[in-house]
């Protein structure tokens, strides 16, 4: 075993996310939003530093989560003022990959892991209430990866999973994700209700290639980013497709702001690996009425803040101050916003992407 | 296979006839400090993949150590770990770690301090050259960790030349020129060194796999001087290539046979380490270090491959930031030395 250690240790490769073609965002003359970044808004202590960044959340108390792929993966908590609060899960079972971490309306805090397959529901305080999905058992071993064509996809046992939400009724969905190309629907109690999609990759109504992040409105509608098909799906709350947007790039993620009228954000994120080209047609976010129009787009790709290194989940209980987290940078930023639609004319403070270290 | 960069190290290194080098040269008397650094009780040096001081003379070691792992029971084998960068005062007395359980930090690779004190961090496993500030904080990332391993291990295949953009494989050595402009040796896997601006924009890349001016087998170490002139120690190549800031081939010293770390020092007028490093498998030839002008003449030598002080085991890092007073990172002693040149 030592020895197999060593040598598949020794002989990384990348073998990550499915390669999928990024693409460029169709929809023309789309206002630039004017911002002002926050600098280093969260405060480590000593010592401490983030990881890929994937996962950040508030809570209603402003509090920021962020999720994130260190040595090992963390959840971390900081105060409305960015101070670092404590440390959540340390050592816990379910974390091995951060994928994803929302809060509820309750502020419960729910954590994606894409390494050990849960979503785990944390009290406010940090207690586990609820789990869905099993961790596969260590005694099988060390098995081979890549693995062959995806088992059928299970009620209760998910597959690389991506995200979490919930429709006022406490129903919870989740996106499920790297390996099963499903959305499922659980009740309140993680009791399988439906599902849409299956383990099989498609392109079709009702298939997914890579449901890779999940929002639910207030009308109970499910937004699923289907980032292999380059597409934003909608779904009614029975997991019925009833729209899709197609012209906005690659689907890598998507929030519905807070409050009675409601925004969407979705992220034409630029694509792990800064390619040629790439810094020039990704890395936008856009900004939507719930009816699919566009109101205004923000940000680009770089290597120093505020520019975008594969921005992969954003807060946006507040849409007009909004928790960005990314890859490749090991940041988050935040983004604050002088208006709810598009100011004309540009912010003295808006930064071009690449402008000044922080 | 359990050995590979062993067995890469010593292909690179022994493969071939030999060719003779300047073994002549007239010999530079030094000594070696003794428990040049100091550390914690319960804190060890793995093997010493890099060494480099800052202005105020602190010591930044990266080292190979602890226990890197891999994750079962999980979607995909993740690997964990192997590798801490340390801090010491100039007397050598341990400071503090930076990085502590950085998702960056594996398999190291080197470590260097630019004008502004900035330490950038190069690990050949996680693949990624880290720029911290002199506080330890990070201020640029290039490259991303694969985010799993394979199972069973798959062989890179590939002509070395990589693609135009952060992804390395196995990266060795990274410097600057005076304007801020960052070169990458994307050396193990790929062959090549990458070009990218201050603010990490990839400018351009030059070299892959090969024996032809401009191509390369292994890249140990890449050098900057004041003009801009990129220097790389081409190991398996048995040379150290020279090119303009724009990576146009220049010249090659086949004076050194097996060119592995380097460095140049500052002035006036500069100088060239070059170790001409011992595999792992020997200690009984090579081991020695040169310092040569920038040209390629030999000024001296000093050292040899072994296990006692003022020998080296494996050099894989040089300082020279006090031209007579070098730090030598050893990955076969698992220790850094300090020497005094006379």
């Amino acid at each position: 075993m030592k020895r197999f250690l060593i040598c598949a240790f020794g002989l990384a490769l990348l073998v990550g996310a499915p390669a999928f073609a990024q693409k460029k965002a169709t929809v023309e003359n789309v206002p630039e939003m004017p911002f002002t970044a926050v600098p280093n808004f969260l405060k480590l202590p000593t010592g401490e530093y983030l990881g890929e960044s994937v996962a950040v959340a508030t809570n209603s108390k402003g509090h920021t989560f962020v999720y994130h792929r260190s040595a090992n993966t963390r959840l971390f908590e900081f105060d409305a003022a960015g101070t670092f609060v404590k440390e959540i899960g340390a050592g816990f079972y379910g974390f091995e990959f951060a994928h994803s971490v929302r809060v509820d309306k309750d502020d419960n805090i729910w954590a994606v892991d894409e390494g050990t397959n849960m979503v785990i529901k944390f009290s406010p305080d940090g207690r586990v209430l609820m789990v869905i999905g099993r961790r596969p058992p260590a005694l099988e071993g060390a098995t081979a990866y890549p693995v062959g064509p995806n088992a059928p996809a299970q009620k209760y046992i998910l597959c690389r999973p991506t995200d979490v939400g919930w429709d006022p009724q406490g129903n919870i969905f989740v996106s499920d994700g790297y390996c099963n190309n499903r959305v499922v629907k659980y009740d309140k109690n993680g009791r399988f209700l439906a599902q849409v999609g299956s383990e099989k990759v498609g392109k079709g109504t009702g298939e997914f290639n890579l449901p890779h992040a999940l929002q639910v409105d207030g009308q109970g509608h499910v937004w699923v980013s289907d980032r292999g098909n380059n597409r934003w799906v909608i779904l009614d709350n029975d997991l019925k497709p009833i729209k899709e947007i197609t012209n906005l790039g690659t689907a890598w993620t998507a929030c519905i702001s807070g409050g009675p009228h409601q925004y969407a954000f979705l992220s034409n994120s630029n694509p792990n690996g800064n390619g040629p080209g790439t810094w020039d047609t990704t890395g936008e976010i856009y900004k939507l009425e719930l009816d699919g129009t566009v109101l205004g787009k923000f940000g680009h790709p770089g290597k120093l803040a505020p520019g975008f290194q594969v921005v992969h989940m954003l807060d946006c209980r507040n849409p007009n101050e909004l928790v960005l987290g990314e890859i490749e940078s090991w940041r988050v930023q935040k983004f604050v916003f002088k208006t709810t639609t598009p100011a004309k004319s540009a912010s003295t403070q808006t930064k071009p992407a690449g402008a000044g270290a922080n | 296979m359990k050995n590979l960069k062993q067995a890469l190290l010593a292909a690179a290194l022994i493969a071939g006839a030999p060719l003779y080098a300047q073994k002549d040269a007239p010999e530079i008397k030094f000594d070696s400090v003794p428990n040049a650094l100091q550390l914690p009780a319960g804190t060890y040096l793995g093997e010493v993949a890099g060494v480099a001081t800052n202005s105020k003379g602190n010591i930044f070691v990266y080292t190979r150590t602890g226990h890197p792992t891999i994750t079962i029971g999980t979607a995909r084998p993740f690997a964990h770990g192997g590798s801490r960068l340390f801090e010491f005062d100039p007397t050598g007395k341990y400071i503090r770690e930076i990085g502590k359980d950085s998702y960056g930090f594996m398999f190291a690779g080197q470590v260097r301090i630019d004008p502004a004190d900035n330490i950038w961090v190069v690990d050949q496993m996680t693949e990624m050259v880290m720029k911290f500030n002199p506080q330890g904080r990070v201020l640029m990332l290039l490259g991303r960790k694969a985010e799993n391993v394979s199972v069973p291990a798959r062989e890179p295949k590939s002509d070395g030349a990589g693609r135009p953009q952060d992804l390395f494989s196995r990266p060795t050595d990274v410097a600057w020129d005076a304007a801020g402009n960052i070169f990458v040796a994307d050396g193990l896997g790929n062959a090549r060194i990458a070009k990218f601006d201050k603010d990490g924009k990839f400018i351009k890349s030059w070299g892959k796999r090969g024996t032809a001016n401009g191509e390369f087998s292994v890249i140990r170490s890449i050098a900057v001087d004041a003009q801009g002139n990129v220097y790389a120690s081409d190991t398996g190549n048995k040379r150290v290539q020279v090119f303009d800031n724009d990576g146009n081939f220049k010249t090659a010293f086949s004076n050194v046979e097996g060119p592995a770390a380097m460095c140049i020092t500052k002035g006036a007028s500069p100088f060239l380490y070059v170790s001409n490093t011992n595999p792992p498998t020997d200690i009984d030839h090579n081991g020695e270090i040169y310092k040569m002008q920038l040209d390629g003449t030999v000024v001296g030598k000093f050292g040899k491959a072994g296990k006692l002080p003022k020998e080296f085991g494996t050099t894989a890092a040089i300082d020279c930031r006090n031209a007579n007073t070098l730090y030598v990172g050893e990955v076969g002693n698992l220790r850094v030395q300090k020497l005094m040149l006379h």
